[in-house]
């Protein structure tokens, strides 16, 4: 009797644990996927009750829309603006921290000290940094004989705004993925460059970046997928849903945002979402194989 | 090299001092040039305007239930699951691990439509239900667990368990969660941050009389006329209790964020 309990318990158990995870998954995890396919097949809208089948109608028109496709060239803008300074200047602050440090830890605690906070928070106070006639940023470029930019009027400069909130909250985050991959980085190869006389940028060129190249495509495709869904900056930067008054900073999540939320025409939102997942699939690819071809070379 | 890191300390700070400087004043003061650039004695003033222009009590009351059923949620299922794939043998374990990975890489929009139809059809729109539900499994908490267990959880503890005659489930309860216990820490504090800054979601399916912090925040700041000085105070006050928790369990959270680099 015993043992046969006990034999259940080996047996059932390993199922019992992982159940909830899976259940509520499949859920909230899983239905919606398969719903959201699904629903972008239809004419479906929350003010009527019939849903008309139309198959790939909703995908057709994406394609002819220039919204859709404005909102898809911002997003690609905002990204690029973002990520590439963001990840250079993550490498060279791990780099730095990577040398022995009086106040470590302090280092440490200030570089991700701007990922806690929320990106509601950080919008709003770079939205008043960045404010037209009583922004800091401008009072500054005042004094220096630039003059006062429009901030969110512009395409390029309202790209240009909310990629510096992006690049502020998540460069000390990379930094600290970049530091640990470095600590892992066997001592003698430093040694062994330095008495050859290799300056520090060298080291980094020649040993530091090699050496932890799975862990940079790591952060290029997280990043890359985060900057894809970007949706909060912009919103809150003012001008609504729209992202201004020309849609000059509209991202792909605001357009879907949108789009079902403010129109609930949710046929065509499940089609904007996936047609984003898609993006956002080859983007990471393309990433994915960019990189390791550079770094081959 | 201390010149780099200082100024980039200074980057990194100056729009948290930025906020108390604006928070603590009077919004006319902002059209002072030059700005002000020292903290000034409005700050009790603005809370309690804060206070009275939003519902923000009830947001700070949501938005800790909120975070702190999902973070416990969060880890009980992670623990398990991560103890199941990490020590326990059973068939369809490598399929089920990759579908757990796999899972990570979807993004939250694909599925916020059906999401909302199904909270909807449960009448649960506007309620913290709808908010907690979507979040409480997670499926890098699970990964994040099993990794962690794999390599901290010793066979032969496991074994020494079952040889004193206890069931799985004790094994779990006095063997497993003692050694997950730090793991748990850095995994609950990544995911009561995330909860507490969430803000598509909760936007989505609530409304501003019953809000969570961060969309009580976001009403603050797309008032027709924006009071700055108003929503700075709320900005600083919303991102005060993460602020807190960090200078209290920061040390184990950047552990935590470094050692899942090096093993992710």
């Amino acid at each position: 009797m015993k043992s046969w309990l006990h034999r259940l318990d080996v047996k059932a158990s390993p199922y019992l644990y992982i159940s909830p995870f899976f259940i509520l998954f499949a859920i909230l995890g899983i239905f919606p996927l398969l719903y959201t396919a699904w629903v972008s097949l239809h004419d479906w809208s929350l003010i009527s009750d019939t849903h008309t089948f139309i198959g790939i109608q909703n995908y057709k028109d994406l394609l002819a829309d220039s919204f859709f496709w404005n909102a898809l060239w911002n997003t690609l803008s905002i990204w690029v603006i973002s990520t590439v300074p963001q990840l250079i200047f993550a490498l060279i602050l791990a780099h730095v921290l990577n040398n022995r440090l009086r106040g470590q830890s302090l280092w440490r605690a200030g570089l991700i000290l701007p990922n806690i906070t929320s990106v509601v928070a950080v919008t709003i106070i770079f939205g008043q940094l960045f404010g037209r006639d009583y922004g800091l940023i401008n009072w500054v470029l005042g004094i220096v004989g630039v003059g006062h930019i429009d901030w969110q009027s512009g395409t390029a400069s309202s790209h240009i705004a909310i990629s510096v909130m992006i690049i502020w909250r998540w460069t000390g985050y990379n930094a600290l993925i970049y530091l640990a991959a470095m600590q892992a980085v066997p001592e003698s190869l430093h040694e062994a460059a330095i008495i050859d006389g290799a300056t520090s940028m060298q080291r980094l060129r020649k040993i530091t970046i090699p050496s932890i190249r799975p862990t940079i495509i790591f952060t290029v495709i997280i990043s890359s997928i985060g900057g894809m869904q970007v949706l909060a900056e912009p919103l809150l930067f003012g001008g609504g849903l729209t992202g201004g008054s020309d849609r000059q900073f509209q991202t792909l999540s605001l357009y879907l945002y949108e789009i079902g939320f403010s129109r609930f025409d949710f046929g065509y939102a499940s089609a904007t979402a996936w047609l984003m997942f898609l993006v956002i699939t080859f983007v990471a690819a393309a990433n994915f194989f960019i990189i390791r071809r550079i770094r081959r070379a | 090299m201390y010149l780099t890191l200082i100024a980039f300390l200074f980057f990194s700070a100056f729009p948290f001092y930025w906020s108390i400087v604006v928070g603590s004043r009077d919004n006319s003061a902002l059209g002072d040039v030059p700005p002000p650039l020292t903290p000034g004695g409005n700050l009790l003033d603005n809370i309690q305007r804060v206070f009275d222009t939003v519902p923000f009590g009830q947001a700070l009351i949501n938005s800790a239930i909120v975070s702190t059923v999902i973070t416990f949620s969060v880890i009980l299922f992670s623990t398990l699951a991560g103890f199941a794939f990490a020590k326990l043998n059973f068939r369809g374990k490598p399929g089920l691990f990759v579908a757990v990975v796999a899972t990570m890489m979807v993004p939250t929009q694909l599925g916020i439509i059906p999401l909302y139809i199904l909270m909807a059809k449960l009448n649960m729109l506007g309620t913290m239900y709808a908010v907690i539900a979507p979040s409480l499994v997670s499926a890098f908490g699970v990964f994040f667990m099993t990794q962690y267990l794999s390599s901290a959880l010793p066979g032969e503890l496991l074994e020494a368990g079952r040889v004193d005659g206890c069931s799985t489930i004790m094994l779990f309860w006095h063997v497993v969660l003692p050694v997950a216990r730090p793991a748990a820490a850095v995994l609950g504090m990544l995911t009561f941050m995330t909860a507490w800054n969430d803000f598509f979601w909760p936007l989505v399916v609530l409304t501003p009389e019953d809000p969570t912090v961060q969309i009580s925040l976001s009403n603050l700041a797309s008032g027709y006329i924006t009071d700055f000085s108003l929503t700075l105070t709320g900005a600083a006050l919303a991102t005060l209790p993460l602020i807190i928790a960090f200078a209290l369990l920061g040390k184990y959270l950047i552990q935590g964020i470094m050692q899942g680099a090096i093993k992710g």
